[in-house]
């Protein structure tokens, strides 16, 4: 056990220790509420609830290693795709062609666990994408082929390409030391996308007035945008020395960028759902929805932020 | 050598749905429940649901806890699961189903086995529809339930509306396609005060509501 401990770099075991003492932390708030019978209590436990079920595999994930983060968000990526394709339209030709997608989760998550750069970077938007239109070619009918190719691709990449890049990062050649290694990274992204959600929330609620996107989330402000943005420079800055080859500025910069795309990806999602005039794409997380609604400001900020670490840092 | 015939296929049915059913139904299609309370934990009572297709009958045997496996029957077509061959034997032996003959001998002769299901007890699912149909589509319910809840006006009719399975295995396909399934259990009724609607189209109604309230999507059009 003394070794095991060893063996895991201290900053990432503090960051873990901190996220688990804030989510104790709001758990007994949450308690308290519910006892004085506050408004609302019932669904902010359902949401503290649902968090421990988030926190829990994805920290042991982190400890286990690159090759237990992968299956772990190969299972998300499959739960993502599959709330995906069970409420976008699709036709019943499309059967075999989804099957497809699917098949496409394990091969991705494979070149993840084997740290092949290469074809993790091209197996979706070139292969994958190809059979998937191959497959509805075949499938010979042509009457709503664009919609069935467009959106099955689309959803690939949101679920799996964009959300596979996360796990990636646990294995990321670097060209300099790493605090706490990949899963640091991991962390550093999660933490300040996850803080940024809440911030911006927060902020909004105090503060907001003008919406930014208001055909399709009314509730985001441009205030709740700009705290959100404020608050995750400074957390990120705050994370960068411990997780992060990051410097204090270039932690700020990399965290008020992350935060705006964690709200490009969650109003991404917000509008995928108003076309389809539903308010929630699941109910699998008790308190929040469904995947893709905890999942949404991660699909354009995980990418970006690997290819940025690997642009500036990698081997 | 009866009873320990009846012992082994009891065993079998609780493996089968302890280790194949239940995670299967979980994993790959994430069958979400609401109103789980309102399942009737004695017979006799009959479960009416929708039908899309063959997994209908084991997510909705797949609710009830393992002891109460044996007492549920699915109710099904003679000429289908009667056959020698892996379905009819998956069939007898794993779902326990009562066979009835839809050859067209009118609502009376196809209820009979039911009712001697319902005497002895039994909780029996019904698909009113009598048949899978097109995936996700509801069809107008037979007359058997109303039939069926005149001789019984006491037993409890549960309205079950199932969603998402239908384009998982819809009728005539093979491959299994995971998509996300839900199972939605409506209020029991009963015929005891002489109902005004009959109870087929009472039951229709029910589920039509449940579906509309649930702003789900079947297949689009090609």
């Amino acid at each position: 056990m003394a070794d095991l401990v060893a063996d895991w770099p201290a900053p990432l075991l503090y960051g873990l220790g901190g996220v688990w003492a804030l989510l104790v932390a709001a758990t007994g708030v949450v308690a308290a509420l519910a006892r004085r019978g506050a408004a609302h209590a019932g669904e902010l436990a359902a949401r503290t609830r649902t968090w421990w079920w988030i926190v829990v595999p994805v920290s042991l994930a982190l400890l286990a290693g690159p090759t237990a983060v992968a299956i772990l968000f190969a299972v998300v990526s499959f739960l993502a795709l599959r709330e995906y394709l069970s409420i976008i339209p699709v036709r019943q030709v499309d059967r075999t062609a989804i099957l497809l997608a699917y098949l496409a989760i394990p091969i991705q998550y494979w070149f993840v666990h084997d740290d092949w750069y290469g074809m993790f970077a091209i197996f979706i938007p070139v292969y994958a994408a190809a059979a998937i239109a191959f497959r509805l070619v075949l499938a010979g009918e042509t009457k709503g082929f664009i919609r069935s190719a467009g959106t099955l691709q689309w959803g690939l990449f949101l679920t799996v390409y964009n959300l596979s890049h996360i796990a990636f990062l646990m294995v990321l050649d670097m060209a300099v030391p790493l605090p706490a290694g990949g899963a640091g990274l991991v962390l550093f992204v999660l933490v300040t996308v996850a803080l940024n959600d809440v911030a911006q929330y927060l902020w909004g609620k105090r503060f907001g007035r003008r919406p930014v996107v208001p055909h399709v989330s009314p509730q985001k402000t441009v205030e709740g945008l700009i705290g959100g943005v404020v608050t995750s420079m400074a957390v990120a800055a705050l994370l960068s020395p411990w997780l992060t080859p990051f410097g204090l500025i270039e932690g700020a910069a990399v965290g008020g960028a992350l935060a705006f795309l964690g709200f490009a990806g969650d109003v991404t999602v917000s509008a995928l759902k108003r076309d389809l005039g539903i308010k929630d794409s699941g109910a699998i997380l008790p308190g929040h929805g469904g995947i893709l609604d905890r999942l949404d400001s991660l699909v354009f900020a995980a990418p970006i932020f690997l290819h940025y670490v690997r642009y500036y840092y990698g081997a | 050598m009866a009873r320990d015939t009846g012992r082994l296929r009891r065993l079998a049915a609780i493996l089968f749905f302890t280790l194949v059913a239940r995670p299967m139904l979980l994993i790959a299609t994430g069958l979400h429940v609401t109103g789980r309370g309102r399942l009737p934990m004695a017979g006799p009572a009959v479960i009416a649901a929708n039908h899309n297709s063959h997994l209908d009958v084991i997510a909705l045997m797949s609710l009830f806890p393992l002891r109460l496996l044996h007492r549920v029957r699915p109710v099904a077509a003679a000429d289908h699961f009667l056959k020698p061959g892996f379905v009819g034997w998956m069939g007898r032996t794993l779902l326990n189903l009562i066979p009835i003959d839809r050859s067209g001998k009118g609502a009376e002769a196809v209820v009979a086995p039911v009712r001697t299901a319902l005497d002895r007890g039994d909780i029996v699912i019904i698909f009113p529809e009598g048949t899978r149909g097109e995936p996700e589509v509801l069809t107008r319910f037979r007359r058997g339930a109303s039939v069926l809840a005149g001789k019984y006006p006491d037993v409890p009719f549960v309205p079950v509306y199932l969603h998402g399975l239908g384009k998982s295995l819809p009728r005539g396909e093979w491959r299994f396609v995971p998509f996300a399934s839900e199972a939605h259990i409506g209020a029991a009724r009963t015929d005891r005060a002489g109902a005004r609607t009959p109870m087929a189209e009472a039951l229709q109604a029910d589920i039509e509501a449940m579906a509309a309230s649930r702003s789900l999507t079947g297949f689009a059009e090609a």
